[in-house]
C-alpha cells in the first residue's frame, strides 16, 4: 500500500493554450487567457469576461477525432488525455490494465441547453442527440471508448475538487494492485448554466480576477482539461523515460459549514492540507510551492489564506493562483492544476499569481508575482476546494 | 478482511422507510414509479424541508435512517454515487434561464443542482468534516461509491462509511427518456412486469443508503463479500466469463450461491441475456427479480443490495422475489446490466 505512484504523463488544454507546451509558455510569458466571450452564446457577451480555449467545436473535433456535434466538454476532454497517454508513452498497454478517471461538473449541459429551448417551447422538440450525452458519465464514455479503454471507467462529481478527487481515487487504485495505469483529471466546458449559476451568486468579476488581493472582487469561469497518467512502480520500471515526479499525499474533507460558501477560518481547507501532508509523511517545511485554489472570491481566499496561516506559521512557501491565467475550471481545475504542479516540480519553477496589487491585510504572506525559474522544486501542494464544503489536497514529489 | 453492513435506509417506491422489508407490496399502473416518501418532519430541520428538492430529502432522509439504525453518529466516510444528479433543481434554474432569457434568476437551484449535494448536505447536518465523494457515471455509479467505500475501510482510512445510491425522476426527465423509446407503451402494472412480454421498461427511482463497516456489530445484515463492474462486454460470453472469474476470485462456484437476484427489467431485448445466461452460468440456480418493485433507473443496484441483505437478515425470500428458493439464502449474488453498458456483479453473505 506504501509503494509510490509515479506520474508518467500530462495533458492540457486551457485558455492559456491549446497543450501542455502552449501552457507552459503562456505561464512563463504572463499571458493571461481571460478575455471577453467569443464561443459561448449568451446575453452575457461583452459584459461577463471568461477564460475560453480559443478553438470553436468544429476545431476541437478536428484535432480530437470525435464529432463536433457532442459535447465541447467531451471535445476538451480528448485532447487533454490524449495528449496525456501520448506522453507517457507506454509501449504495451494494451497487456496493462488501464483506467479511465475522469471528473467534470455539469456533463454535457452545453448541448443539453441548447435542447432545452426547444424542448420547453414544445416537448417533442429538440434534438435527441443533443440531450443524449447530458449525464457526467456520458461525457467520460465518450474519451474512453475513443482511448479504447475499458478496464475501469468512473466519473467523479463534487463541484470545484472533482478532479483532485479523480487523481486521488486513481492513485488508490493503483495502489490496490486494482489498476497499472490510469488516466486521471478533468474537464469541464463553458456553459450558460454555470456562468449564469456563477453570476446568480454574485461571485464573478466584471475585469480580470485577482486572487489574493485585497480588493479581489471574484472569481472568472473558465474551460479546460487537464489529466495526468499514474503507473505502477513495476510500470514504471519499465518505462524507458523518466517520470516527472510522484503523487506523494492526497486528502479529503468537508468544511461541513455551507453549501457554498467556505468557513471563515478555512476548516476543510485546513483538514485537507494537513491530511495530505500526513499521507505523505511530510512537514509545513518540506513543501516548496502551494498551487493554490485561490479563486479571486472574498471567501475562498482569506479562508484558504486563514488554513495556510494556521498550518505553516512562519514558514510560508511560495504559492499562486494559476487560475488568473486560466480562470477557475471547475471540475477540470484540480487536473490542470496537477499537470502545473508536476512541470514545476520537473523545470525547477513558480508560476505568478497575476494581478496582485494589494496585498491581503489580514494574512501575513504575499503570493509570487514574478515567475521564478531554477527554484528547488521537490514538493508542491494543489489546492481544491468547491461547493458542498468539498476540499482536496494533493502532494506531489520530486524523484 | 470482512466487509459488514451494518445497517440501511431506503426510500424507494415500496414502503421501505422504517425498515419494512416488503411486508405490503405496493402495486404501480403505468410507466413510472415514484418512491413513496416519509414525513420528513422528524427527520430534517423544518425549515431545510422547505429549501430542499425531493431528491435531497429523499437520499438525506435514507441516510439519516441508516446513520440511526446504524448507532453511527458521524460516519468516518460518505460517498454517494447517482447517474443523473439533483435533476429538480437543474430543471428549475434551466426553465428560469431559458423563460428570461439569462436574467432575474435566483441562486438556490443552482447551488442545489451540483452533483455532490446530498452528500454535503448529510455532511452539514452531521457536521461531518471527513471524506466526501460524489460519482457520478451513470450505471456504475453507486457501484464507484461502494468501491470507494471498500477500499477506504481496507485501507484503514475509515472504520465505517455511509455509502448511497441516490436517483429521481422529474417529469422533464421522464418526457424526455419516453422520447429515447425506454419505457413499455402500454400502462402495465408494475407486478406485471416480466409477464407483459413487449418492448420497453418501467422507470424508477430510489435512494438507499447503507452502512458499511470493517468489524462485526453482532447484529450486521450481512457482509458484503465482493463486487465487480465490467463494461461493454462484447458477448454473452464474456459476460460468461467475467462472472465465474469473479466467483474464483472470491474461491467459490456458482453452486454455492443460494440466489441470484437478476436485474430484469421487462424489456424483451434488455432480458435476452438473462435467459441466456440462466440456460449457462445460472443454469442450475435459483433466480430472482427486483425491478418490478423499484422500476429501472441507474442506481438500482442499491436497491437490490437493500433486497438482498433483507433477505439474508430475515431469513426468508419474499415470493415477489422469487418463489425458487425454499431454504435459508446464506449467500446471494446480484448480477445486473444497465443498457448492456455498465454490468455488475455483488456477492453477498450471511454473517
Amino acid at each position: 500500500m506504501s509503494s509510490p505512484v509515479f506520474v508518467v504523463g500530462l495533458g492540457a488544454i486551457s485558455a492559456i493554450g491549446n497543450n501542455v507546451a502552449e501552457c507552459l509558455t503562456a505561464l512563463k510569458t504572463e499571458a493571461a487567457g481571460i478575455g471577453d466571450i467569443n464561443n459561448l452564446q449568451t446575453a452575457h457577451r461583452g459584459k461577463l469576461p471568461v477564460a475560453e480555449v480559443k478553438l470553436t467545436n468544429e476545431q476541437l473535433a478536428i484535432r480530437s477525432g470525435l464529432p463536433s456535434t457532442i459535447s465541447r466538454t467531451a471535445l476538451l476532454s480528448m485532447l487533454a488525455a490524449k495528449e496525456a497517454l501520448d506522453d507517457a508513452a507506454i509501449q504495451n498497454i494494451s497487456s496493462l490494465r488501464t483506467g479511465f478517471i475522469s471528473a467534470n461538473s455539469v456533463g454535457g449541459m452545453d448541448r443539453s441547453e441548447d435542447f432545452f429551448a426547444e424542448f420547453l417551447a414544445d416537448n417533442a422538440k429538440g434534438k435527441l442527440r443533443d440531450v443524449v450525452n447530458h449525464e457526467c458519465g456520458a461525457v467520460t464514455e465518450l474519451v474512453a471508448d475513443k482511448l479504447g479503454i475499458k478496464n475501469y471507467i468512473t466519473t467523479i462529481s463534487t463541484a470545484c475538487s472533482s478532479s483532485a478527487n479523480a487523481i486521488f481515487l486513481a492513485a488508490r487504485l493503483i495502489k490496490h494492485n486494482m489498476l497499472d495505469v490510469v488516466i486521471a483529471g478533468g474537464t469541464d466546458a463553458l456553459t450558460k448554466f454555470t456562468l449564469n449559476g456563477f453570476n446568480t451568486l454574485m461571485i464573478l468579476d466584471q475585469q480580470f480576477c485577482k486572487p489574493f488581493d485585497e480588493n479581489r472582487k471574484g472569481l472568472n469561469l473558465g474551460e479546460g482539461a487537464g489529466y495526468v497518467v499514474l503507473v505502477s512502480e513495476k510500470v514504471m520500471a519499465t518505462l524507458k523515460k523518466e517520470a516527472y515526479c510522484t503523487l506523494s499525499g492526497y486528502a479529503n474533507a468537508n468544511d461541513a459549514y455551507h453549501q457554498t460558501a467556505s468557513s471563515p477560518d478555512g476548516t476543510g481547507s485546513f483538514l485537507a492540507m494537513t491530511g495530505a501532508l500526513e499521507k505523505s509523511g511530510l512537514k509545513p517545511a518540506d513543501i516548496d510551492y502551494i498551487n493554490l485554489h485561490g479563486t479571486g472570491t472574498q471567501n475562498n481566499d482569506i479562508a484558504e489564506g486563514t488554513a495556510i496561516k494556521r498550518l505553516f506559521v512562519d514558514q510560508y512557501p511560495k504559492m499562486s493562483s494559476t487560475k488568473s491565467f486560466t480562470g477557475h475550471t471547475l471540475g477540470a481545475c484540480g487536473g490542470l492544476e496537477a499537470v502545473f504542479s508536476a512541470l514545476a516540480i520537473k523545470h525547477g519553477i513558480i508560476y505568478p499569481n497575476l494581478r496582485l496589487e494589494t496585498p491581503m491585510v489580514d494574512l501575513p504572506f504575499v503570493p509570487e508575482r514574478k515567475f521564478l525559474q531554477n527554484v528547488p522544486v521537490r514538493n508542491v501542494m494543489s489546492n481544491s476546494f468547491g461547493f458542498g464544503g468539498n476540499c482536496s489536497s494533493l502532494i506531489f514529489s520530486k524523484i | 478482511m470482512k466487509t459488514y453492513i451494518r445497517a440501511t435506509g431506503n426510500i424507494s417506491p415500496q414502503q421501505s422507510f422504517g425498515h419494512q422489508f416488503l411486508t405490503e407490496i405496493i402495486e404501480h399502473t403505468g410507466d413510472r414509479l415514484t418512491c413513496i416518501e416519509p414525513d420528513y418532519k422528524g427527520i430534517i430541520d423544518v425549515k431545510l424541508i422547505r429549501r430542499m428538492s425531493r431528491i435531497i430529502k429523499m437520499g438525506v432522509a435514507a441516510a439519516m435512517e441508516c446513520l440511526q439504525e446504524s448507532g453511527v453518529t458521524i460516519p468516518d466516510a460518505i460517498t454517494t454515487g447517482t447517474a443523473y444528479g439533483c435533476l429538480e433543481d437543474t430543471g428549475v434554474f434551466l426553465t428560469k434561464m431559458v423563460e428570461h432569457n439569462e436574467e432575474l434568476l435566483t441562486p438556490t437551484a443552482f447551488i442545489q443542482s451540483t452533483h455532490n449535494t446530498i452528500g454535503a448536505q448529510i455532511a452539514l447536518m452531521l457536521q461531518c468534516h471527513n471524506y466526501n465523494n460524489a460519482f457520478v457515471h451513470r450505471g456504475f455509479s453507486f457501484e464507484s461509491a461502494l468501491l470507494d467505500g471498500m477500499l477506504l475501510l481496507a485501507e484503514k482510512e475509515a472504520n465505517n462509511v455511509l455509502v448511497g445510491g441516490i436517483d429521481e425522476i422529474t417529469n422533464i426527465s421522464h418526457s424526455i427518456l419516453s422520447r429515447m423509446d425506454l419505457y413499455k407503451c402500454e400502462q402495465i402494472s408494475n407486478l406485471d412486469l416480466f409477464t407483459t412480454k413487449s418492448k420497453g421498461t418501467i422507470a424508477g427511482e430510489g435512494a438507499s443508503f447503507f452502512l458499511l463497516a470493517n468489524a462485526s456489530s453482532d447484529n450486521d445484515y450481512a457482509t458484503l463479500d465482493g463486487m465487480h463492474t465490467f463494461y461493454k462486454p462484447t458477448s454473452a460470453t464474456e459476460t460468461e466469463q467475467q462472472i465465474t472469474s469473479f466467483l474464483s476470485a472470491q474461491s467459490i462456484s456458482i453452486n454455492d450461491i443460494d440466489l441470484i437476484l437478476t436485474g430484469r427489467n421487462g424489456d424483451t431485448k434488455n432480458d435476452e441475456l438473462y435467459s441466456q445466461l440462466q440456460q449457462s452460468v445460472f443454469k442450475n440456480s435459483s433466480t430472482g427479480n427486483y425491478k418490478h418493485l423499484c422500476g429501472e433507473y441507474p442506481t438500482s443496484m442499491a436497491f437490490a443490495l437493500w433486497v438482498a441483505v433483507n433477505i439474508i437478515k430475515t431469513a426468508t425470500v419474499p415470493t415477489v422475489i422469487s418463489k425458487e428458493v425454499k431454504n435459508k439464502p446464506k449467500k446471494i449474488l446480484i448480477y445486473n446490466h444497465y443498457q448492456n453498458i455498465h454490468h455488475s456483479l455483488l456477492l453477498v453473505s450471511a454473517c
